[in-house]
């Protein structure tokens, strides 16, 4: 059933967020990993709202006790995979990486076959990316067909140049992965907005890493990006369930607060209530 | 070494990192499938090059040949 709050950004125009040949009614992209169970992950996944997970590429363990593959678990008849290069600090891996995610994903026949989320990480402690490798990853993989969504750092000119070297999306870090610090430099996001959209409002801006609550998501959408992609921040919530259903929420509350326009800030108040017909006061002040 | 001998020869491959054993002869779909893996949930490199799911029976592993076979895990 259609709430209140896709009623409501129906009217304001607002249908679907589209990435490369990709349409989503929700903005929310959620990964996969990190939860307690497969069947916590599915419900939450669920509660979410969202279309769109991500996945990332393992090698085969033979002799797990459990047995269990990502694939038991998740109904990818019902979403899009989005898989990543996660762990690849070199552009050459990231490729292989790309390429064998695509040939699962054409063997499981989804739609996200041919798509990447493009991870190229500098090092093990702070998983920042590694812009220079991130730009030559993305070129080798458009002349291979991909669309490439860029995970980047928030920076504004290296967003541009991964956007004219091809990138289907590019996917500024609100903070470091993992981390829950939420957007630590909303006036990057803004100028990667302006940038980015300059000429092109319908190009796609995606928050990627660093939401820890609700609010992060909320503010994320109220600069104006298209969707937020997180994970940590419900697989690893208290009550990870209670957290999808609060980014869902967050989310759907900051698209609609950006697509309304909100008030500009001031120093000083303004009187919501009448200035005329007070009454007088009993003592002149 | 006679003919017969030949046929149940055994060659060293590295499996994800790893050496392993196979029979002379193995191709890749013949290995997948002896270690029960699921080839359609499955990715396979050799010796750095994607090897398409349509050529894994025409292919057979040769000693020393690098093999990656990966699926899909939880990830962000």
């Amino acid at each position: 059933m259609e709430t209140a709050v896709q009623r409501s950004t129906k009217s304001l125009g607002d249908e679907a967020l589209v990435i490369g040949h990709h349409r989503f009614t929700s903005r929310l992209i959620v990964g996969t990993g990190k939860y307690a169970s497969y069947a916590l992950m599915a419900e939450a996944l669920a509660l979410s709202g969202t279309q769109c997970v991500t996945v990332a590429v393992r090698r085969e363990r033979l002799f797990d006790s459990e047995g269990r593959n990502l694939l038991d678990a998740l109904d990818t008849s019902r979403y899009t995979l989005l898989p990543n290069t996660a762990g690849c600090f070199t552009a050459d891996d990231a490729v292989r990486v790309a390429r064998l995610g695509r040939e699962i994903l054409l063997g499981i026949e989804n739609p996200g076959a041919d798509w990447v989320k493009l991870e190229v990480l500098a090092d093990k402690k702070t998983l920042l990316p590694d812009p220079v490798a991130t730009l030559e990853a993305t070129r080798r993989l458009v002349d291979e067909k991909f669309q490439v969504l860029c995970y980047t750092t928030d920076d504004p000119v290296i967003a541009r140049r991964l956007k004219e070297a091809g990138a289907a999306s590019v996917m500024p870090a609100g903070s470091p992965i993992g981390s829950g610090q939420g957007v630590l430099n909303p006036n990057n996001i803004r100028i990667c907005l302006e940038y980015l959209k300059e000429d092109d409002p319908d190009y796609p801006v995606i928050v990627d890493a660093g939401v820890g609550t609700a609010s992060d998501v909320t503010i994320a959408m109220e600069l104006g990006v298209d969707g937020v992609l997180l994970n940590t921040g419900i697989a690893h919530a208290a009550d990870p369930l209670g957290m999808a259903r609060a980014m869902k929420a967050a989310l759907e509350a900051g698209r609609l607060a950006y697509l309304s326009g909100r008030i500009p800030r001031r120093l000083y108040a303004t009187a919501s209530s009448p200035e005329e017909g007070v009454i007088t006061p009993a003592k002149p002040r | 070494m006679k003919s017969s001998q030949r046929v149940t020869e055994s060659i060293e491959i590295w499996f994800n990192g790893e050496p392993r054993k196979v029979v002379a002869g193995t191709t890749i779909a013949l290995l997948l499938e002896s270690l029960a893996i699921n080839a359609t949930r499955s990715a396979v490199e050799l010796n750095l090059q994607l090897v398409p799911r349509a050529a894994h029976g025409a292919r057979t592993l040769e000693s020393g040949d690098r093999l990656e076979v990966v699926t899909l895990a939880g990830g962000g």
